[in-house]
């Protein structure tokens, strides 16, 4: 009867947006569904590790040697050197990391930055095999010439090197996050009377620190799931040591040896290599748990 | 030429609240042919004028005619565009603000600014009025001189109980008090205020109104209003900027029109292009 009503409704279905929809929410589907594929696939022979071994003795064992007789399952010495060597990763990298992306985003003039942040991103997509073999053959030899008692293998040439392999990833994202604080804010703190050290120390990490947390998590979750330089450099002795000029065997570093060696499938040590999979995988996942929630905690929202 | 006002004005036509003329105030900026360019454009050119202490001066005209392009020439805001050139003279109390000795960082503390739209930072209100004593390492007695600040920017009641609550809860009125209190903290000479209201409602806006007229028996202060009401309301000395538009070279340049006290600018303006612009005829 009237008129004015149907113009509101519906005049042709829009196909095209349901379909947009649909092939979205795929995209996002694959990725959630893959992650699930894989920790299944990661679970299930990890359980029947832990059927043999017992959780007590994986996690508090001091001694690894999953492939002699008599077979001992004690992660603790991966973890430890998985640990180190990511220590030193991060000891170069958030240091180095956090200052390139202060002098690029504050200091830099525009033509410096415009050259210098694609430099940086193209040092990211370096191979990790190159960053190993320099390592061993250009680092460490380079330590030994400075007189250090350094083993061939040892955890902190390859610490250092993975380090600087991530200087890019935590400089290009804290950038991003520290060019995302508005302008406004600095012109504030400068017009108070403050200097540039200033604004960026007090102004701008602050505001960018949850984009900084964020660059963080991921150059160590990298440093920890870094598997080649782990292996040429740090070596493929399971002991249990912080100390950094001694070899050590991480996580990865086994796990891939041992992948590719010649262990028959559904063996103990087949599955040990699911085992200590998950532990990494679990590792990783509460560091970013716990990052997130460290981010939530002292974000400063601007806006 | 623009003359200045103490040279035109006998100090008789002033505003009725306004203690003296300003032929007897002491000169707090001495600006001096000042031209101001981006890339090579000029922005604003030729500009001189003085501003006086304990006065409230407003600088008016149409958008883009250059205004925070000249209220950023006191504090040295323009040093932080790569692209910003400025030529002329400022004297600050007979200093070349501009001379080679002279460090921007020292000239902001002396010389505040308040921006035209709130900017507190994202911290808690305590530390948005604490950020500038502590960075001049005036450590001693901070709570006392984030209170006065705060007080003197008439915020205290309503913060007083909720120092530790982040600066981005506040109303944007409150934010700009905040952002005022914050510029007090250090205890300027001049405060600078580009647009401090344009963002307000009126109830938050006669309150910053009303700030000025408080502030200015301890500081200069020199506003940029959009608003001619507001300067009438609370501006001592006004001066009036145009556009002026070359169509052979497609430039267009802000030039000072008329300073003058502010109510001769209203009233009896001696250019008709102010006349125009005051009784909105123009821009
Ligand atoms: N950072 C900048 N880089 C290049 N040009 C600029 C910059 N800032 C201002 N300008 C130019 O200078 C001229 C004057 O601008 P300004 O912001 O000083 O005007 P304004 O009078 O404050 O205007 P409004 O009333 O709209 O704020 C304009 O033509 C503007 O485009
Ligand atoms: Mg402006």
């Amino acid at each position: 009867m009237q008129a004015a009503a149907p113009r509101l409704r519906v005049h042709r279905r829009r196909w095209g947006e349901g379909v947009v929809k649909g092939a979205l929410a795929l995209c996002a589907l694959v990725s959630i569904a893959t992650t699930i594929g894989i920790v299944a696939a990661l679970l299930e022979p990890s359980l029947e590790f832990f059927r043999e071994v017992s959780l007590v003795d994986f996690f508090s064992g001091t001694d690894w040697a999953p492939l002699f007789e008599p077979a001992r399952f004690g992660v603790l010495p991966l973890i430890v050197g998985t640990l180190s060597v990511t220590f030193w990763a991060v000891v170069v990298a958030v240091p180095f990391g956090l200052g390139a992306a202060i002098y690029l985003s504050e200091y830099a003039r525009p033509g410096v930055r415009k050259a210098l942040k694609p430099a940086l991103e193209v040092l990211a997509g370096v191979p990790t095999v190159v960053y190993g073999y320099f390592a061993l053959v250009t680092f460490t030899p380079f330590l030994r010439s400075l007189g250090l008692d350094v083993q061939i293998f040892n955890a902190f040439s390859a610490g250092v090197v993975m380090g600087i392999m991530i200087i890019p990833t935590v400089a290009s994202i804290s950038e991003d996050a520290m060019n995302a604080v508005p302008q406004s804010l600095r012109d504030g703190a400068y017009a108070l009377g403050s200097n540039k050290l200033e604004v960026s120390v007090r102004i701008v990490v602050p505001a960018a620190i949850s984009g900084i947390v964020a660059s963080f998590v991921l150059g160590i979750s990298r440093a920890v799931g870094e598997t080649m330089i782990a292996l040429l450099a740090a070596g493929q002795l399971a002991q249990l040591t912080f100390v950094p000029f001694e070899p050590v065997e991480t996580m990865t570093a086994f796990i891939a040896a041992t992948g590719i060696g010649d262990v028959p499938t559904g063996s103990i040590e087949y599955k040990t290599i699911f085992a200590v999979g998950l532990t990494l995988f679990v590792m990783t996942l509460a560091m970013n748990l716990f990052a997130i929630r460290l981010v939530r905690k002292y974000r400063e929202v601007y806006e | 030429m623009v003359m200045t006002a103490a040279e035109r004005i006998p100090g008789v036509e002033v505003r009725h609240d306004a203690p003296s003329g300003p032929a007897l105030r002491e000169v707090v900026f001495d600006v001096e042919d000042l031209t101001v360019a981006y890339g090579g454009k000029s922005a604003l050119s030729g500009v001189s004028l003085e501003v006086y202490k304990n006065f409230v001066t407003a600088f008016i005209g149409p958008s883009g005619c250059g205004k925070s392009t000249f209220i950023r020439c006191f504090n040295r805001m323009n040093d932080l565009i790569p692209s910003a050139t400025v030529d002329g003279t400022i004297l600050y109390h007979g200093e070349d603000l501009y001379g080679r000795e002279v460090d921007p960082v020292e000239v902001r503390r002396l010389i505040g600014m308040v921006f035209q739209k709130p900017n507190p930072f994202p911290k808690s209100i305590f530390d948005n009025v604490a950020f500038g004593p502590r960075v001049l390492g005036l450590k001693d007695g901070l709570d006392d001189r984030v209170r006065h600040a705060l007080e003197q920017a008439a915020l205290w009641d309503e913060v007083k109980s909720r120092l530790k609550e982040s600066a981005l809860s506040l109303s944007g009125g409150q934010q700009q008090r905040l952002c005022i209190a914050r510029a007090l903290a250090v205890e300027p000479e001049v405060i600078l205020m580009d647009e401090p209201a344009s963002a307000l409602d009126p109830i938050s806006t006669t309150r910053i109104e009303d700030l000025m007229d408080e502030l200015k028996r301890e500081y200069t202060i020199v506003i940029v209003t959009h608003n001619m009401q507001q300067a009438a309301r609370v501006a001592d000395m006004t001066a009036f900027f145009s556009v002026e538009v070359d169509e052979n070279r497609d430039a267009r340049t802000g030039i000072l029109v008329e300073y003058d006290v502010t109510s001769k600018i209203f009233t009896n303006p001696s250019d008709q292009r102010t006349e125009d612009y005051v009784t909105g005829r123009f821009g």
